[in-house]
């Protein structure tokens, strides 16, 4: 039986990790390697590095670490961050990164999606979508790394993963931008408005603060993985505790 | 020993080079037809089409040279695919290297999402040097949409609403549908297993 995933979210500004609360006030958390190596051997089964300036500034992320990362990791990893066209995507890939994600430049040209799905196949391109309910309606925003910089994008969440999918991506990210950071759980109701849309795999982001809070997405919005930051760079939960727990509650993980 | 990752144009050839170097295996990276027929094993990787992959083997003038090959190998995810006869992908047939009896086609994952993609279990295991260091029920990294059904080569399957091939063994060629290189201890275990057959 497929597994669900445990994927912890690295943050990456000027080559370090770091996080923030609602995308604001970032803090240092660490050295980028010598993190991916601790969740490696705590038993993620995969991780995600957002360069969250890479878009705002105009800047693309290293194809240098993320060779230091691959070199490292015995596990899957996806890079995201200001990749805007198929060479900066073949770059990241071809450094070590098993999959490429879009978000801010995707939402500018959505014909990137389908470009991407042509030279690479949909199976390492994600794409992730920053999500924001205001008065009942989801609604998606770009340029998130930067409070000044984010716009609205008129688009709504549902109809973005239906055109995305449509076009070639291979997995969802859906950052709940309410519940981010704020450790309140994830927000089961959208991403089960999302999951009855969306026919590739689907990762909830935004909101973990405690081992209820995966066992409620994975079972009532039906996920195929969970990301998390906080809660993991700060120690607040163990991966191999949390696995653990996870299968006593009945869900199929990888110990 | 020492295994020379063929460069078929559309692979993380990096990551897989760095797996054996994790475990200090020799390695190096090829499209050189002459290394590659006098290497002693020889593994073939690959990301995305089954018609843009053959191309580029056929582009780099890699056809004839792979389909002879005689030493151990191993093709990994569409590397393993491009071993069989046939392809049935993107509504049109193409014809592998034809080192595995056997097609390709795509996966019916029924309801389930596709691609198939993460942590899925590797079962009925077959004994072979490969799968000799597993147990039954590992969990090994799968992304694809494609796959080879269950066939007498079959050594290790894996279920995603139907059952298919996670591991294929015919003669001295072997494939993984899955990513060795990025399926933690159980993958170091078959990659190690194939360097030192």
């Amino acid at each position: 039986m497929l597994a669900k995933r445990i994927i912890p979210c690295l943050d990456v500004r000027d080559g370090r990790v770091v996080k923030g609360v609602q995308f604001r006030n970032h803090e240092d958390v660490g050295d980028i390697v010598e993190l991916a190596a601790r969740y490696r051997d705590e038993g993620a089964d995969e991780l995600v590095f957002y360069d969250i300036t890479a878009s705002t500034d105009d800047r693309q992320v290293s194809a240098d670490w993320i060779g230091r990362v691959s070199r490292e990791l015995d596990i899957p990893f996806c890079v995201a961050g200001g990749i805007d066209s198929v060479a900066v995507a073949g770059a990241r890939l071809a450094a070590g990164a098993d999959k490429i994600s879009v978000n801010s430049p995707a939402l500018l040209r959505p014909d990137l999606i389908d470009e991407l799905q042509d030279a690479f196949g949909r199976q390492c391109i994600v794409v992730g979508i920053d999500t924001f309910e205001q008065d009942g309606t989801y609604r998606v925003k770009s340029h998130t790394g930067d409070p000044y910089k984010t716009r609205e994008t008129g688009r709504t969440t549902l109809d973005w993963v239906l055109e995305a999918t449509d076009r070639g991506a291979g997995e969802i990210v859906l950052n709940c931008m309410n519940q981010d950071g704020v450790r309140q759980g994830y927000d089961v109701k959208q991403l089960k408005a999302v999951r009855a849309v969306c026919n590739v795999p689907l990762i909830a982001s935004g909101g973990a603060g405690a081992t209820k809070h995966f066992e409620t997405v994975f079972k009532e919005a039906n996920v195929d993985g969970a990301l998390a930051a906080s809660v993991f760079h700060k120690q607040v939960i163990a991966i191999p505790d949390l696995k653990r727990d996870l299968v006593q509650a009945g869900l199929e993980m990888r110990l | 020993m020492s295994v020379l990752i063929v460069d078929t144009k559309c692979a993380n050839l990096a990551s897989v080079g760095f797996a054996f170097d994790r475990m200090g295996i020799t390695n190096r990276i090829s499209d050189d037809p002459t290394e590659i027929r006098s290497a002693d094993r020889v593994l073939i990787p690959g990301v995305g089409s089954a018609p843009y992959a053959m191309e580029k083997i056929r582009a780099a003038g890699l056809e004839d040279t792979l389909r002879l090959l005689n030493q151990p190998v191993l093709g990994i995810c569409l590397g393993m695919q491009l071993l069989f006869e046939t392809l049935e992908e993107g509504g049109t047939s193409t014809a592998g290297l034809g080192l595995v009896p056997g097609h390709v086609e795509a996966l019916d994952t029924g309801d389930l999402p596709t691609p198939h993609m993460g942590w899925n279990q590797l079962t009925d295991l077959i004994d072979d040097p490969l799968t000799h260091a597993l147990n039954e029920g590992d969990h090994a990294y799968f992304v694809h949409s494609f796959a080879a059904l269950i066939t007498n080569e079959t050594v290790a399957t894996c279920r995603y609403h139907t059952p298919f091939s996670a591991m294929v063994r015919h003669n001295n060629v072997r494939g993984c549908q899955f990513h060795p290189e990025r399926s933690s201890q159980t993958g170091s275990a078959i990659l190690k297993a194939f360097a030192t057959l």
